[in-house]
């Protein structure tokens, strides 16, 4: 009986060990011995987030690799760093103090809602400048200290509703959503709340968790059911695709329309692009636009990395880079000033630059909040076409 | 001088080694304090410091189910997030109005006996099983505690507390009033009252309730138990109640973990406590050796502080950290490494004796 015990002990930690191996990436940097500028950069690079995090991780090297071919900023390159978090508020700290001791004056980051939140607060009292890429939730950037590049979750939740009732898309709406994610909660709340206001009924708003996000049938069924004429997907897009198969297979075909997480759904591997025919979302980055800085960008990210286009998460951080420059350019710092004056010259000057980004032309507020126009694509014979 | 030694010498074999654990931790803390006040204590060393003390308790505490309880619990970071969540609900509610020090005392009391109570309730059905079916049971428990906190919106305002489940969109608040718990979001905005002294001060009282309770009476049915559980209820043992303390206790200074981890982080959120870290602390407790609490310290720190000190091999970080942990468990408890390690052993005592003797 003991001995069976720990045998299982013995199993159940060779699974543990086994389940923290994940992938793996490259990364390049030299150093040299003038002065530059540490920017940090910290997401989840393994684990179940992990294809955010490389994707942040990419562009934002990209973006760096750029500028530092094109002289630097203010004359001093760029010395790039990312630190992987797994998506763990503690890990992420532990990251940020690695990242302290390496001498970043500038972090990138984090990724994630929860691990920015434990993450700012370090930061804020480090008085480090902090300008996350993807970090959604609103207490991502409580401090002065903080900026974000992406839409935050009420801002998209009430825009999706905006725009769905300003174009009168639909009345009777739906949603599912994944309860057990910051992201995906915090859009349909806010999304929720604004409905009504808009003149729309939320006849069914059905959950699932991390835990049980391949199948959908349940959750479809229900909505099926409640007769609505549109279905709210504030989710990713790995889920998006097999829900997508699934409502067919259930032959439900209402409007389907989601927000940032879902552009990457024509690049799922075996997906089935006609299922997405119709989708809406509202997001700040296509791959497939037309004009020329994103064409630029999706170019130069896929012939570096070899890959098929980037995601929104890759656009999001090359932006980030490209603010920062922007953002010293504008204050005039110096590669040799300490991170707490370079946070203050950063900070003032955020709320005078524009950046013309991949996501679109963003000014800043005082509170970090960004201002920009939020890109309504609809997909038509499996590419992205602007409404 | 002689007579210290005496005493030494005179002192029971469990009183030694329980003065040895004790004696490890404060050295540690006071290296780590001449290091820190000498300004060479790396930032993210500063910061690995509490995390450590959050493993060591939990591991500590695990081990006094797994290893003296004889029975196998997977459901160890279920306890760690009701401690966490309760202490961190309560911390915020009353926010400045206790003063720091207080509040987290109050804090990791209250953490510590609502995880209790769920070591009780849970126990009482759970402790009629033995063997796989608790580990399975457990295991559950913990998937429970895990969506039930996922999808629990709690907000205060003005009049009282008003709580939701599944949907926080329906929690109406008056002006003012202030959303503390908010679903897969969790809490934010804990005060961080969590020090590394008052972690070590608390794996010194962690390491005194459970060696002493090892070394009592109701210790001994406990172990009693899990050697032979026929002999044990002949000769009168009352198994339930013994069980049962073990698994309380045990879940209630989990519960203190828990406590420590929400008020070292500004975000609290469920995640965390899931089946990995249930397992991780139970990685933590083979490694040190079921039943060795000094072992499961020790293991508890190597582990916590591997993944960090890799991080220099950035992408090889987790495969090298995989095949470390495998090598350590095939050192520690593969019988051939155990018979070499003994043969070892043999060696330099053999060798120390003969050089004794050629000095005579």
């Amino acid at each position: 009986m003991k001995k069976s015990k720990k045998l299982m002990c013995l199993a159940l930690s060779a699974a543990f060990a086994v389940s923290a191996l994940a992938g793996c990436g490259n990364s390049g940097k030299g150093s040299s011995s003038e002065p530059t500028y540490k920017i940090g950069a910290i997401g989840p690079v393994t684990g179940s987030a992990g294809a955010y995090g490389e994707a942040v991780k990419k562009g934002a090297q990209l973006a760096a690799d750029e500028i530092n071919a094109n002289g630097g900023i203010n004359g001093a390159k760029i010395e790039f760093k990312f630190e992987d978090d797994e998506n763990d508020a503690e890990k992420a700290v532990n990251a940020y103090n690695t990242l302290k001791d390496w001498g970043m004056q500038m972090l990138m980051g984090t990724v994630t809602s929860a691990p920015c939140i434990a993450v700012e607060s370090e930061a804020a009292n480090d008085n480090m400048f902090l300008l996350t890429p993807s970090g959604t939730a609103v207490d991502c950037i409580s401090g002065s200290n903080a900026f974000r590049v992406c839409f935050s979750d009420p801002a998209q939740g009430t825009k999706s509703a905006e725009y769905i009732s300003e174009n009168n898309i639909a009345t009777k709406v739906a949603c599912i959503y994944d309860s057990s994610d910051p992201y995906s909660s915090g859009i349909y709340q806010n999304f929720a709340a604004a409905a009504p206001d808009k003149g729309m009924e939320v006849v069914a708003a059905e959950a699932f968790t991390a835990d049980s996000k391949t199948d959908f049938k349940v959750q479809l069924q229900k909505v099926k059911d409640s007769g609505a004429e549109l279905v709210f997907l504030p989710i990713y897009y790995t889920e998006a695709a097999l829900l997508l198969q699934q409502a067919k297979d259930i032959n439900f075909s209402p409007i389907f329309f989601g927000c940032d997480g879902l552009d990457g759904l024509l690049d799922v591997e075996n997906f089935d692009a006609s299922l997405a025919e119709g989708v809406m979302l509202l997001t700040p980055f296509a791959a497939d636009a037309e004009d020329e800085k994103t064409q630029q960008f999706v170019k130069a990210y896929s012939e570096k990395y070899n890959e098929a286009a980037p995601i929104q998460f890759a656009a999001d951080a090359y932006d980030a880079i490209y603010t920062i420059k922007a953002a010293a350019e504008e204050a005039g710092t110096k590669a040799d000033m300490s991170n707490s004056d370079l946070c203050d010259a950063l900070v003032a000057a955020m709320p005078k630059i524009t950046v013309e980004g991949v996501t679109g032309t963003i000014t800043w507020a005082e509170d970090g909040e960004p201002d920009k126009e939020p890109k309504a694509v609809k997909i038509e014979s499996g590419a992205y076409v602007a409404l | 001088m002689t007579v210290m030694k005496n005493t030494i010498k005179n002192m029971k074999k469990s009183t030694k080694s329980n003065l040895i654990t004790y004696g490890m931790v404060i050295v540690a803390y006071i290296i780590v304090q001449i290091f820190s006040t000498t300004g060479n204590l790396s930032s993210m060393m500063q910061g690995l410091l509490v995390p450590l003390c959050i493993y060591v308790i939990a591991a500590v505490s695990l081990n006094l189910v797994v290893g003296f309880s004889g029975e196998l619990s997977l459901g160890h970071a279920g306890f760690m997030c009701i401690g966490a969540y309760v202490s961190a609900f309560f911390s915020s509610c009353v926010g400045d109005a206790l003063p720091g020090p207080l509040r987290f005392l109050f804090a990791i009391l209250i953490g510590a006996a609502v995880a209790g109570i769920f070591g009780i309730l849970i126990g009482i059905p759970v402790l009629r099983l033995r063997g796989d079916y608790l580990a399975i049971v457990t295991l559950a428990f913990g998937e429970i505690i895990k969506n039930l906190m996922n999808v629990l919106y709690i907000g205060i305002d003005g009049s009282g507390l008003h709580i939701q489940a599944s949907d926080g969109g329906a929690l109406v608040l008056d002006a003012g009033g202030k959303v503390i718990v908010n679903g897969a979001l969790g809490i934010t905005g804990t005060p961080k009252d969590s020090t590394f002294t008052i972690g070590v001060i608390i794996i010194l009282i962690t390491l005194f309730i459970v060696q002493n309770l090892v070394n009592s009476r109701s210790g001994r049915a406990i172990m009693a138990i899990r050697d032979n559980r026929i002999a044990a209820e002949s000769i009168g043992i009352n198994i339930t109640k013994y069980k049962l303390m073990a698994f309380s206790i045990s879940a209630a200074l989990a519960g203190v973990a828990g406590v420590l981890y929400s008020h070292n982080l500004a975000t609290l959120t469920v995640k965390k406590f899931d089946y990995n870290t249930s397992i991780m602390i139970l990685v933590f407790v083979v490694l040190g050796g079921i039943g060795n609490i000094r072992g499961s310290i020790i293991a508890a720190v190597i582990l916590t502080a591997l993944p960090e000190l890799l991080r220099g091999l950035s992408d090889y970080r987790m495969l090298i950290y995989a095949i470390v942990l495998v090598a350590m468990m095939l050192f520690n408890w593969a019988p051939a490494a155990i018979s070499w390690r003994e043969r070892m052993k043999e060696k330099i005592a053999e060798r120390r004796k003969h050089q004794t003797k050629e000095a005579a």
